[in-house]
């Protein structure tokens, strides 16, 4: 591969607020609006909290204040005596039939899955854990009747702190006692790469426990007809929800469906199977009629799975020149109360990147998972990685500065070099393309990096009350989830294959099925592309349905920046097939061999003639079905499944300027720029857009997110007065371009986009400001970098 | 927002609403919502009757008066900070009005309604404090004038007796050769201050002649930095400034809590009320 391989996109959007357009009439590439933002961004549309289905009632739950308590008793009478109040039911009302709620991922042999009751029945273990719910007409009543719902706990210790919950004495959450399962994974000889080494950085990072917070809240409604059941979701994950809500409650596979309507953002939070979706089932089942659960925010805060909080210990060793010997961690990982659907493989999507792009001989990871008396944690916007993507590019800093060392210089020296791919790493993983070097002088050029050293050298030696500070991230990360096989070894309960379906319908319209379950991203505008591109039709003739399990009968879903890699591919393949029967149709129409026919521009024509038929007229000659030749069936439609053989890894470099104020201690981003990496771009304005959310939310990471409990496992940050997410406000202009070095594990050559910005951002700006403190001897502020956690930092250095 | 069960009267005239009020010791006054909706979704508060008082027009709008400006309660935190009469007379009162939260509650909130909120983290009450302004309350027994030293009584808590409605507040005019600057110190553009700073300050030759300054969120109400205002009396520009300055957060007793310590805020109270009133006199 050649740099011209990873040919620079000329995207210059911050400059020109132009896109480029490709060549000619290809849709692949055309920074197309998209087809569904006018009903979302008006709300108009199906939201499940919209909907209303005839005699609905509307569920509250009865949530526990109290982190660790036995539940002595639960009387819910009096609240349903209440105007308007249908019924109430305790845990123990529903305790033979609600099951236990699922994790589909055993990491390991000594894991320990405890019961996970939807709705408690005889102790708590968070604040926020369902105890009671009351079913009313509208819910205000409900809303009145949570409160004369009486229970009563007897109070046990909170467990709050991971290392204190590992200790011998520590109380326990569970009986089994507080590790959830331990793994460890080695490659080389990590003993002998420390041994002697000329340079050995030892570091412990915290991943603060953050809360998804996704535009629309949760919401579910459940129906059923007395056999079959409807489920209408907020959910990322249909799907897998139908099979999982099967198994958990009993209701056959073939009777129930899920239906997500418009979902508005995940992140994460809703590839889950919750207790409130079961539990709306086992209402709706048990009164026959409908009902309702819609969160509140504060709701929400509590009980939306949380993301991070884990304690990395790493340790590196390198050669006095910079080059990597090798490296050792060691996670703590909190679990909370219990493990939910993916919860213990989290930690584990990162334990196969901690060493990133570097290249180095021995590599250690060991995980303990630790449960406490908080909300469970579980997938959220990059899961594993961001974490994994933090600690190796905080650590390179670290390295950098005990050698004196430039950080972009001590990265060169280490990372895989652009003629070295296909490469197997340390951790063994084959990356299957990059070009890491094109990405980071493309962006070092547009960030003007020599300029803003030379600015920073300037106001050290003024002792400028506002210090800069100067922050890169060369990541990778681990997309497109994921190759069957390799799910199957890491003991996922489940393949990583995607479903597409294409049907031309009789007027030559073209309608896609895809089993992947957009929440925000755009599928059906991308799908459309790609679809218009094979087909050879308008992209105004696509429409792509989802969602559904009674109208997308396959699907693995939406999360791990897989669609576009793996569904995207399926529908692709699907458009092949269509053509490929469609050929045969034409060449007994024109009576011709297939193989006389050439494709181009929507139509068959036979070589050298001028006779052609299009798409749209084989797709109303199938339907007509008068003239089909032998074993041509009276449909133009196909189906594809894809499974991948390899994970995709997208890469890039941001690089992130921030002014420290010393006086104060507020770090503000002076400049922020991002050349990513995705392999080949279907639309580059989708892309952007997620690369600009991406970083939002990396930065929220850094500088403004943090879930707090206190001592006594109260949740303290259950409004946005106090739990920040920072708005465009908050947030400086990003200027943001891409490389390109296309995938070689699919045909489209993608490589997902959905969490690359989370995964880059998150060190960028940490780095930079420890940069800009590391004159005062500082060299790490917790995250999230508030301004008095540096100021503290800088009155320690002062005194 | 699902509060609890209330009932709702909305009067035609204050003379209804002071009698709503005092017809019933739990009604609560509805102006513009946007402290009191959020204190009964999340059920803190437990009102028999809210007394929506957002069609009163005798309670909008702004008023050049001889020695004062007079701002009805219910005129809106955009209206206060687009008034031309507020930016000629008191610009202080824009400066922190512009600060408020986001367009969207600025639309909403009232200048009266934080006020009689009387939450020290609240960007006005610093400010009518600095300003020695006087709040005008009513009831069904009269009309009754109350200086804003004499207000804020305690966290979330005024002198204003359960059946009285805050009608208006007088801004006395500072007249000429006097600068402003509100330094609002906060997390996110939206979030509360964890410090601000209220300053007017009085420029003489190469000095400051007198200085106001209002502390926003440096105590379980607004409070006026007494010792750094005798400390800059008289004081010239450069370290006496500085110096003086430093007293800004004496006597006070700031709050803990997810965003600062309380030896965080005094510090910050210190930073801000130096770059507030350099900003005010012009140094900045």
């Amino acid at each position: 591969m050649t740099e011209l391989d990873a040919g620079l996109v000329g995207e210059q959007i911050a400059e020109s607020g132009q896109i480029s357009e490709p060549d000619g009439a290809r849709e692949i590439g055309r920074a197309r609006r998209r087809k569904e933002d006018r009903r979302l961004l008006t709300g108009h549309t199906r939201w499940t909290d919209n909907l209303q289905q005839p005699g609905m009632l509307h569920v509250m739950f009865v949530r526990s204040p109290m982190a660790h308590a036995r539940i002595t008793r639960v009387d819910v009478s009096a609240a349903r005596d209440l105007p308007g109040v249908v019924a109430a039911f305790s845990g123990r009302d529903f305790a033979d039939e609600q099951g236990s709620l699922p994790c589909a991922w055993p990491v390991s042999e000594d894991i320990v899955i405890p019961d996970h009751p939807p709705m408690a029945v005889s102790q708590v273990r968070y604040v926020g854990e369902a105890v009671a719910c009351v079913i009313a007409t509208d819910r205000y009543r409900a809303a009145d009747a949570l409160e004369a719902v009486e229970v009563d706990y007897e109070p046990l210790p909170a467990v709050m702190d991971m290392n204190e919950a590992l200790a011998p004495d520590s109380p326990k959450v569970h009986e089994a006692g507080n590790k959830a399962f331990s793994v460890t994974i080695t490659s080389g000889d990590v003993e002998a790469a420390l041994r002697d080494a000329p340079v050995v950085i030892d570091r412990t990072y915290v991943q603060q426990r953050l809360i998804p917070s996704a535009m629309e809240p949760r919401a579910v409604l459940a129906s059923t007809d007395g056999d079959t059941f409807t489920l209408w979701s907020s959910t990322q994950i249909p799907h897998v929800l139908r099979v999982m809500l099967a198994v958990t409650t009993g209701i056959p596979e073939h009777r129930l469906r899920v239906i997500a309507p418009d979902v508005g953002g995940g992140f994460g939070s809703k590839l889950q199977v919750t207790a409130e979706e079961v539990l709306c089932l086992l209402l709706t089942r048990r009164l026959g009629v409908p009902v309702k659960w819609t969160e509140s925010r504060s709701e929400g805060n509590l009980t939306v799975h949380h993301g991070r909080d884990q304690i990395q210990h790493l340790t590196l060793a390198a050669e006095a020149d910079g080059r990597i010997r090798g490296l050792r961690v060691r996670l703590l990982a909190d679990m909370g109360a219990y493990l939910m659907l993916v919860t213990p493989g989290i930690p584990m999507l990162g334990a196969s990147m901690f060493n990133g792009i570097y290249k180095m001989d021995a590599y250690e990871f060991g995980c303990t998972g630790v449960f406490t008396t908080k909300m469970p944690t579980d997938a959220y916007r990059g899961a594993g990685r961001p974490e994994a993507t933090f600690a190796i590019e905080r650590i390179m800093d670290e390295l950098a500065a005990e050698l004196k060392m430039d950080p972009v210089e001590v990265r060169r020296r280490n990372w895989i070099g652009h003629e070295e791919f296909p490469y197997t790493t340390v951790s063994g993983l084959t990356y299957d393309s990059g070009n890491y070097e094109a990405a980071t002088d493309r962006a070092l050029a547009l960030f003007g990096y020599d300029k803003l050293r030379a600015e920073q050298a300037d106001r050290r030696d003024r002792r400028d009350p506002v210090q800069l500070g100067i922050g890169v991230s060369t990541y990778t990360e681990m997309c497109g989830l994921a190759p069957s096989r390799m799910l199957g070894m890491a003991n996922y309960g489940a393949g990583g294959w995607e479903h597409g379906s294409v049907r031309m319908l009789p007027t030559g319209k073209v309608e896609v099925i895809t089993g992947t379950s957009p929440h925000g991203q755009g599928h059906v505008t991308a799908w459309s592309q790609i679809v218009a591109d094979s087909l050879g039709v308008p992209f105004d003739d696509v429409t792509v349905l989802h969602g559904d399990t009674a109208i997308a009968h396959k699907g693995m879903d939406t999360y791990g920046s897989r669609s576009l890699v793996i569904g995207g591919v399926a529908v692709l393949q699907a458009c092949e097939k269509v053509k490929a029967k469609a050929r045969k149709l034409a060449a007994h129409l024109l009576e011709c061999s297939p193989d006389d026919l050439e494709f181009d521009g929507g139509a068959f024509t036979v070589r050298g003639t001028g006779s052609a038929k299009t798409i749209q007229e084989l797709a109303f000659a199938a339907f007509t079905a008068h003239d089909l030749p032998e074993g041509v069936e009276a449909r133009l439609d196909s189906d594809a499944t894809f499974d991948p053989d390899n994970y995709s890894f997208p890469h890039g470099t941001h690089l992130c300027a921030v002014e420290v104020d010393t006086e104060t201690g507020q770090a503000r981003i002076r400049s922020y720029v991002a050349v990513d990496d995705v392999g080949r771009v279907v639309n580059p304005l989708i892309v952007r857009g997620q690369v600009h959310g991406g970083i939002a939310q990396g930065i929220a990471q850094a500088l403004f997110e943090e879930a707090v409990y206190d001592a006594d496992g109260n949740l303290l940050t259950t409004t946005m007065a106090d739990y920040l997410l920072p708005s465009a406000a908050d947030l400086p202009d990003f200027t943001t371009d891409r490389t390109e070095t296309p995938s070689t594990g699919n045909p489209l050559g993608v490589k997902g986009v959905g969490e690359a910005g989370t995964i880059a951002s998150t060190p960028a700006v940490v780095n930079a400001v420890v940069d800009a403190l590391r004159p005062y001897g500082i060299d790490d502020i917790r995250m999230p970098c508030t301004p008095e956690r540096i100021w503290r930092a800088l009155e320690g250095a002062r005194s | 927002m699902i509060p609890a069960p209330f009932d709702y009267v909305r009067p035609g005239s204050v003379e209804e609403a002071c009698q709503a009020l005092a017809a019933d010791e739990d009604a609560k006054v509805l102006a513009g919502g946007q402290s009191l909706l959020p204190l009964l979704r999340l059920r803190l508060a437990y009102p028999s009757t809210l007394v929506d008082i957002g069609r009163l027009p005798e309670l909008s709008g702004v008023h050049d008066r001889d020695d004062h400006v007079y701002i009805g309660a219910m005129t809106t935190h955009d209206d206060v900070l687009r008034s031309p009469v507020i930016h000629g007379a008191c610009p202080l009162v824009a400066l922190a009005a512009a600060t408020v939260a986001d367009p969207a509650v600025r639309h909403r909130g009232t200048f009266g309604g934080s006020l009689a909120h009387g939450d020290p983290a609240g960007d006005l009450p610093a400010v009518v404090l600095a300003l020695d302004a006087v709040l005008v309350a009513r009831s069904a027994r009269g009309e009754r004038e109350i200086p804003a030293a004499e207000f804020f009584a305690d966290y979330l808590e005024t002198a204003l007796e359960p059946d009285e409605i805050l009608a208006g507040v007088r801004i006395p005019k500072l007249g000429p050769g006097w600068g402003y600057h509100y330094e609002k110190f906060h997390r996110t553009a939206q979030a509360w201050a964890v410090v601000g700073v209220a300053a007017a300050v009085k420029r003489s030759d190469g000095g400051i002649e007198e200085a106001r300054i209002g502390l926003t969120n440096m105590g379980a109400t607004p409070v006026r930095a007494r010792a750094a205002e005798a400390a800059l009396r008289g004081a010239e520009a450069g370290d006496r400034v500085r110096a003086a300055c430093e007293e800004a957060a004496a006597d006070t007793s700031p709050p803990a809590d997810l965003h600062a310590q309380p030896d965080y805020r005094r510090h910050l109270a210190r930073v801000l009320t130096h770059r507030a009133v350099r900003t005010a006199a012009g140094w900045g």
